[in-house]
C-alpha cells in the first residue's frame, strides 16, 4: 500500500513537471502593441501603446494629440462672435451641445436672458442633437464589435437628423445656429411639424435596432461585464454623463442644476446597475427614448417670440432696421468688425452634453475677445480611464471598451 | 442651487483653513477660494472629505496666464460635489519656474490634466510620476498657451521630397498674420490717452458704458 502510495506520488511530480515545460515553452514574453492612429476601431485619431500578456491587456497608454489644433489659443485670437464656429468642431458629432455651453458661458458674463422661445429652440436641437450622437456611437459600436446592419440603418436616420440640422441652419454639420443672446434664425414655416413627425416614427427604428442588438447574443458577449466601472472609479476619475450613470449615479445636469427650460420638461434619468459596456449602451438607448420625450414636450410648448435678445449691443439688427435706421446700420458694422465687449470677470458653465458634462470656463478682460477659454471635454477624463477599465481583458475588449466610452477625438485634442 | 448656501460655504471653509485660504469669493454665482500654496493639498483634502463640502469630483484642471503680474500663472481647479450639488473653483498663483504639488494622491483624475498644464503652460506638478507632453507633437519645443508663445508658433511640417519624409522647418507665411485691432478708443482701450482727448473726462469702462458708446458711435457716424 504504501508502495502504490509512492508510485501516485511520483506520477504526480511527473505530471507537474511535464506541466511545467509545457508552460516553459508556451510562455510568451510581454510585448508591446502599436494600436492606430489609423484603425476603424480607434475612432478617430488614437494611438495606443498595449502592454501585452500574450492577449491580455497589462497597460494601456493612449497617446493622444494628433487632432490638436490649438482651439484655445486661437480663440484668444478672435472676437467672442468667430469663436462659436470652433466649438461645432470640438465634438464634430454634435455640435450644437458646443455652441449652447459657449453661448451659455458668454451670457452669464454679459448677464442678458435670452427670449423664450429661443430657449425652446435650443432645448429642442439640443436633444436632437443628443439623439444624433448615440446613434452614431450605438451604430459603431455595433460594428467594432461584429454587427454591421445597425451602421447601415443607423446612417439612414441619421441624415433625416442632419437635414432638420440643414433646414434650420444652413448645414449639415458645423451649424454656428447658437449665438450668445439666442439663436441665429427662427425655425422656418413648416420644420415643425416635420420634426414632430420625425419623432413619431423615430421609435420604429429604436425597436428594430434594440432587435438586433440588446438580446443578441454575440453583442452580450462582447459587452456584458467588460470594462465594468465601479461607482467609486467613476467619481475618482471624474466620469460623466452616460459613463457615470450607468455606474449607478442619478446624476444628470439637465435635472440637477437644470439650464434653459429643461426645469420645465418632464423626463427621466436613465441610470444603469452594472457599469459595463452593455449598460452603457442600455443608458444611452434609453437616453435616445427621453430625448425623444423631451423634443415632443418643446415642440408643443414652444410659444410665438423673438428668438434673439433685443438688445442691440449683442445681437445684431434686422435686415430692414439696417435699411432705414443709422444706428441699426453703426450696430451692425461694429458688431461684426470690433464685436462686443464682455464685462471683466470668469466663469466655469456646464452643460450635459451627449458625452458628459462639457464646461467652459472662460475668462474676460472686459474686451471684445476671451482672455482665456478653456474646454472641459468629457472624453478626455474618460479615455484617461482606458487604461483601469481594460487592464486584465482581452485585446478585442479593447475595442470594445474604446467604443463604449463614446470619444471623439475633437474634443479630447481640441 | 442656491446662492446663499454656496456662500456659506465659501465662509466655513475660510474659517476653518484660516492659513490655507486667502480668500473666498462669489462672482456670478459661482463661488471662488483662492489657496496659499503651501496649504493647497491640504485644502483640497478637506474639501473632499469633509460633511459639508464633499468636492469628490475633480472635473478640470487648467491654468491662466497673467505676464504682468510677479506671480505669473493662476492655476485652476474645478470641482463638482454630487451630494450638495455644488461647484467650487480653487485657484493658486505661482510665479514662473514655481512647482505645484500634484493632486493625484487625492484624485485619480488629475493625472492627464496636470500632464495637460504641464504640457500648454509649462507648470511643473511635483509626484506626478508621469509627466509627459500629451497634446503637442513629440519632441515638440514650447509651451502654447503661454501669452508670449506666438500664434502662429515656430515650425511647420512639409513633406521633403529629397529625403522622402515630412520635415520640420521654420514657419513661413506667404502673407503675415493680421491681428486687426478693432477696439474703440471709447470702450476698450480705456488706459490710453489719445492726443487732443486730453481735457475728456475718461469714459466708464465695460457694460456701463453702452449707452454712452451708442451715443458716441451714432455721433461719429454722423460727423
Amino acid at each position: 500500500m504504501n508502495n502504490a502510495l509512492m508510485t501516485a506520488k511520483t506520477e504526480e511530480q511527473d505530471r507537474d513537471e511535464t506541466l511545467r515545460e509545457i508552460s516553459d515553452e508556451t510562455h510568451i514574453k510581454p510585448y508591446t502593441l502599436n494600436f492606430g492612429p489609423q484603425h476603424p476601431a480607434a475612432h478617430g485619431v488614437l494611438r495606443l501603446v498595449l502592454e501585452m500578456e500574450g492577449e491580455i491587456v497589462e497597460r494601456a497608454d493612449p497617446h493622444i494629440g494628433l487632432l490638436h489644433r490649438g482651439t484655445e489659443k486661437l480663440i484668444e485670437y478672435k472676437t467672442y462672435t468667430q469663436a462659436i464656429p470652433y466649438f461645432d468642431r470640438l465634438d464634430y458629432v454634435s455640435p450644437m451641445n458646443q455652441e449652447h455651453v459657449f453661448a451659455m458661458s458668454v451670457e452669464r458674463l454679459l448677464g442678458i436672458t435670452v427670449p423664450d422661445r429661443a430657449q425652446y429652440i435650443r432645448v429642442l436641437f439640443s436633444e436632437l442633437t443628443r439623439i444624433l450622437n448615440h446613434v452614431l456611437n450605438i451604430t459603431t459600436y455595433a460594428l467594432d464589435v461584429g454587427a454591421i446592419t445597425p451602421s447601415l440603418w443607423g446612417f439612414e436616420e441619421r441624415e433625416k437628423g442632419m437635414e432638420f440640422y440643414d433646414r434650420v441652419c444652413g448645414a449639415r454639420l458645423h451649424a454656428n445656429y447658437f449665438r450668445p443672446g439666442g439663436v441665429r434664425y427662427d425655425m422656418p414655416a413648416g420644420l415643425a411639424q416635420d420634426m414632430w413627425d420625425w419623432t413619431e416614427s423615430f421609435p420604429k427604428f429604436l425597436d428594430d435596432l434594440e432587435t438586433l442588438l440588446t438580446e443578441n447574443r454575440i453583442f452580450k458577449q462582447r459587452t456584458v461585464d467588460i470594462g465594468t466601472v465601479s461607482p467609486d472609479e467613476a467619481v475618482e476619475w471624474g466620469f460623466t454623463g452616460p459613463m457615470l450613470r450607468a455606474s449607478g449615479f442619478a446624476w444628470d445636469l439637465r435635472k440637477s442644476q437644470p439650464y434653459e427650460v429643461y426645469d420645465k420638461m418632464d423626463f427621466d434619468i436613465p441610470v444603469g446597475k452594472t457599469g459595463d459596456c452593455y449598460a452603457r449602451y442600455l443608458v444611452r438607448m434609453e437616453e435616445m427614448r427621453q430625448s425623444l420625450r423631451i423634443m415632443q414636450q418643446a415642440l408643443n410648448e414652444m410659444p410665438a417670440g423673438p428668438v434673439m435678445t433685443d438688445d442691440h449691443k449683442v445681437s445684431p439688427p434686422s435686415r430692414m432696421d439696417m435699411k432705414q435706421s443709422m444706428e441699426a446700420m453703426i450696430h451692425h458694422f461694429k458688431l461684426y468688425t470690433e464685436g462686443y465687449h464682455v464685462p471683466a470677470g470668469e466663469t466655469y458653465t456646464a452643460i450635459e452634453a451627449p458625452k458628459g458634462e462639457m464646461g467652459v470656463y472662460l475668462v474676460s478682460d472686459g474686451t471684445n475677445k476671451p482672455y482665456k477659454c478653456h474646454v472641459r471635454a468629457p472624453g478626455f477624463a474618460h479615455l484617461q480611464g482606458l487604461d483601469f477599465m481594460s487592464k486584465g481583458h482581452m485585446l478585442a475588449d479593447a475595442v470594445s471598451i474604446i467604443g463604449s466610452m463614446d470619444i471623439v477625438f475633437g474634443e479630447i485634442d481640441r | 442651487m442656491s446662492e446663499e448656501l454656496l456662500q456659506d460655504l465659501g465662509e466655513h471653509i475660510q474659517e476653518k483653513l484660516p492659513h490655507m485660504v486667502q480668500s473666498s469669493r462669489m462672482q456670478n454665482g459661482e463661488l471662488i477660494v483662492e489657496a496659499e500654496l503651501s496649504g493647497l493639498v491640504k485644502l483640497m483634502q478637506y474639501l473632499r472629505d469633509d460633511k459639508e463640502c464633499q468636492f469628490k469630483m475633480l472635473l478640470d484642471i487648467t491654468a491662466v496666464d497673467y505676464p504682468s503680474r510677479p506671480k505669473r500663472f493662476e492655476v485652476v481647479y474645478n470641482m463638482l460635489s454630487m451630494r450638495q450639488n455644488q461647484r467650487v473653483r480653487v485657484k493658486v498663483s505661482i510665479a514662473d519656474g514655481e512647482t505645484v504639488p500634484s493632486m493625484l494622491g487625492l484624485f485619480k483624475s488629475a493625472g492627464w490634466y496636470e500632464r495637460e498644464v504641464y504640457d500648454m503652460y509649462g507648470i511643473v506638478f511635483s509626484g506626478n510620476p508621469d509627466l509627459r507632453r500629451i497634446l503637442t507633437d513629440y519632441g515638440f519645443d514650447g509651451h502654447p498657451l503661454r501669452k508670449d508663445f506666438p500664434m502662429t508658433g515656430y515650425v511647420e511640417v512639409v513633406y521633403d521630397p529629397q529625403s522622402q519624409q515630412v520635415v520640420y522647418e521654420p514657419v513661413s507665411l506667404t502673407q503675415d498674420y493680421r491681428n486687426f485691432d478693432f477696439l474703440s478708443p471709447w470702450e476698450g482701450m480705456t488706459d490710453v490717452q489719445l492726443p487732443g482727448d486730453e481735457k475728456a473726462v475718461k469714459p466708464k469702462f465695460g457694460a456701463n458704458s453702452a449707452q454712452q458708446s451708442a451715443e458716441d458711435s451714432a455721433l461719429i457716424a454722423k460727423k
